[in-house]
């Protein structure tokens, strides 16, 4: 028989004092109230969306038109903007994100690594509606000459023809997200980096190789799985972001691959509309809000495990 | 570490911040709690402060919010308004957790329905007028110079006239010099009263409109871009070269944005102004009901996308007190509160439309009686 210590018979072990009775009987209650509460939202959430489940069925998923008046919604774009956003937010993120952690581990001298991971973290501090401002005032306005430009050079391409919006589009919401998901990849691939054995890099060292050899044959391939995990975490992060990406993204719905053109995001739709919607857009925002969470909870699960056999363990909890 | 032996000593600080604490907290929610809204059904004595909630429309807000500062002083009525949304005005007074709701869209059939069914027949009480500029950003042209009628209002919403310099505006503006550059459209991306009355004037002049499109606070549009709120859309205007939106009055007034002379049903070329927007109720037949969004009014000075906005009430009131104090407060708003509209850029209500409100006010009853006593 298993000792009382191991896997969930350590709760029927019996409590030393009335004290450990009444901490072990707390501390039960708040993880599993914890549970509760997720399976309670989804349950709850189910039960709301089930008119609009109903009368959509599957075809939601693959229908292009939100159309409030007719009471006919689908959640293509949405879902399509979704993944355009976050896709061009990890393609900008990971590769500057890298080169900030292998900066900070291997790079900087030492009195630069703690102001400099200090400011990395203080980005994640940086309310959403904040950054969704300068966004607007800053951000859209500047990229707009850059997009002028590109559509000139390169308007050939379908992914940079016109018109443009003044800098409002899925391609600016997109670097927003980078700059929100830029944090969280740099502290976890920074972790990743750390856990390579020193021996790694100063075998390659010893046998001649240049630092950046040394850096790109030893220790990024020992470190890829963990800096797989911070991709997929940031991309987590980005997928659930709602307020900055909202305010710059143009609210447009239609399918297109024009980087420049304004789209929606699933978490943008619902924001936009949830505040004075009535009737079946209710149940259909609700809906969107289902898919949404689908998608986030798997691409954080899958994360959260490869960052777990990468780093051994997960970092400050992320988010 | 037990409570017995915190109050022993052991660690008096963190017992008496605790207890400190949790005194402070019962002090606060004992004051805030004040008096329940318990609903006396006889004459109360008329020292008791009544108070009254309501909730709904963010535009009229700023209005609002002075109107119940001043009745505060002059009866002792505390009215307390949460601006969440015209939406969310009509979900509050037909679930019943306030007093009044307000709008700036008529209900439709069924959210009437349902209001009906819960608590009686609901009252549309015009408060105060507003209207829908429609703004460009043209290099060189300034407020007031580009003229539109309605069908290429529509056609350029509709995605259907997509160049500056179609001959359609051009025929229209003949000493205006229009650039070969393509029609950026902004629209509301949140649901609003604001859309509402516009898409209520796109839908009664154009048919296509009507039929692809529809009027509500929130559209399935045929393009362009789409805004968070009047400052979305007016940040859109000005940073993107060649756009046209639509925006609150009032907001293009304070931050002196170009608008456009549109032709009204009488065929003039009419700017915003808060004169023109009165003028839309007055001299016309309006219903009894005041469910009437006065959009393409055929008064010949009117602006032609100009609206009500209404407060939503109960005809059979179910309190005395409440209801006295409702039909008292909205009196005094339809003839008192009138005189602070200009300052704060809201329309006030022409002639007519005060004399068809006191018809509704009057018919506001409490066990059959009528509450008002004017």
């Amino acid at each position: 028989m298993k000792s009382p210590g191991k896997g969930w018979r350590v709760l029927l072990r019996r409590p030393a004092s009335p004290g450990d009775w009444l901490f072990q009987g707390a501390a039960l209650l708040a993880g599993l109230s914890l549970v509760g509460v997720l399976a309670a939202m989804a349950a709850s959430l189910l039960e709301t969306a089930r008119p609009a489940l109903t009368a959509f069925g599957l075809g939601f998923l693959f229908s292009s038109v939100w159309d409030p008046v007719r009471e006919v919604f689908g959640a293509l774009p949405a879902i399509y903007g979704t993944l355009l956003t976050s896709a061009i937010a990890i393609a900008v993120a990971v590769p500057v994100s890298l080169g900030v952690a292998i900066f900070l581990a291997e790079l900087a001298p030492r009195w630069l690594r703690t102001p400099v991971s200090f400011l990395v973290e203080m980005l994640a501090a940086i309310p959403s509606v904040v950054l969704g401002l300068w966004g607007i005032f800053v951000m859209a306005p500047a990229i707009y000459p850059a997009e002028q430009w590109l559509e000139r050079v390169l308007g050939w391409i379908p992914l940079f023809r016109g018109p443009i919006f003044g800098g409002f589009g899925f391609l600016t919401g997109g670097l927003i997200l980078a700059i929100m998901a830029l944090p969280i990849i740099t502290a976890i691939a920074r972790d990743a980096i750390l856990t390579v054995p020193p021996a790694q890099k100063e075998a390659m060292l010893a046998l001649g190789a240049t630092r950046w050899e040394a850096i790109s044959r030893a220790i990024l391939p020992y470190a890829r799985s963990g800096v797989i995990a911070a991709g997929i975490l940031g991309l987590g992060r980005a997928l659930g972001e709602t307020m900055a990406v909202t305010m710059v993204i143009g609210n447009g719905y239609l399918l297109t691959g024009r980087l420049f053109a304004p789209g929606n995001t699933m978490a943008s739709k619902i924001a936009t509309q949830f505040n004075e919607a009535s009737g079946l857009e209710v149940n259909a925002l609700v809906e969107l809000a289902l898919v949404l969470l689908a998608v986030a909870l798997i691409v954080n699960v899958a994360g959260r495990l490869l960052v777990r056999r990468a780093v051994g363990r997960v970092p400050w909890g992320g988010r | 570490m037990n409570p017995v032996s915190l109050l022993r000593g052991k660690r008096p600080g963190i017992a008496l911040a605790l207890v400190g604490l949790v005194a402070i907290l019962l002090a606060l929610s004992a004051t805030a709690c004040g008096r329940p809204s318990a609903a006396p059904t006889t004459t109360p004595t008329p020292a008791a402060t009544v108070r009254l909630n309501g909730a709904g429309a963010t535009f009229p807000y700023p209005l609002y919010s002075r109107w119940f500062d001043e009745y505060a002083k002059v009866s002792g009525t505390l009215v307390n308004y949460q601006s969440i949304g015209s939406g969310g005005g009509i979900n509050q007074i037909t679930a019943g957790t306030v007093d009044f709701g307000a709008s700036d869209g008529v209900m439709t059939a069924a959210q009437q329905t349902a209001a009906e069914q819960s608590h009686g027949p609901v009252l549309h009480v015009p408060m105060t007028m507003g209207a829908v500029a429609v703004v460009y950003n043209l290099a060189g042209i300034s407020a007031g110079q580009l003229k539109l009628t309605p069908d290429v209002l529509a056609d350029i919403y509709l995605k259907k006239i997509t160049k500056w310099n179609d001959a359609r505006i051009v025929q229209l503006n003949a000493g205006l010099n229009l650039p070969n550059q393509d029609i950026a459209v902004v629209h509301r991306s949140d649901g609003s009263g604001t859309t509402f009355i516009f898409t209520n004037y796109l839908s009664k002049i154009s048919q296509e409109w009507s039929q692809k499109v529809g009027n509500a606070t929130a559209v399935n549009w045929p393009g362009d871009i789409g805004g968070q709120g009047n400052e979305g859309v007016a940040g859109q205007v000005r940073q993107i070269p060649g756009a046209i939106g639509y925006v609150e009055l009032a907001y293009a007034k304070q931050n002196s944005i170009a608008w456009a002379a549109l032709r009204n049903a009488s065929g003039a070329f009419v700017e915003p102004s808060l004169q023109a927007t009165s003028a839309a109720a007055q001299g016309v037949s309006l219903p009894d009901d005041m469910k009437l969004v006065v959009t393409s009014s055929a008064n010949p000075a009117t602006y032609p996308i100009a609206g009500f906005s209404w407060l939503l009430v109960y005809q059979r009131q179910t309190d005395y007190t409440k209801g006295k104090a409702l039909v008292d407060m909205m009196w005094w708003a339809i003839h008192d509160g009138q005189q602070y509209s200009t300052a704060l850029d809201y329309a006030p209500l022409p002639q007519d439309a005060v004399t068809k409100a006191e018809a509704q006010i009057r018919s506001i009853t409490y066990q059959g009686q009528a509450l008002l006593q004017q």
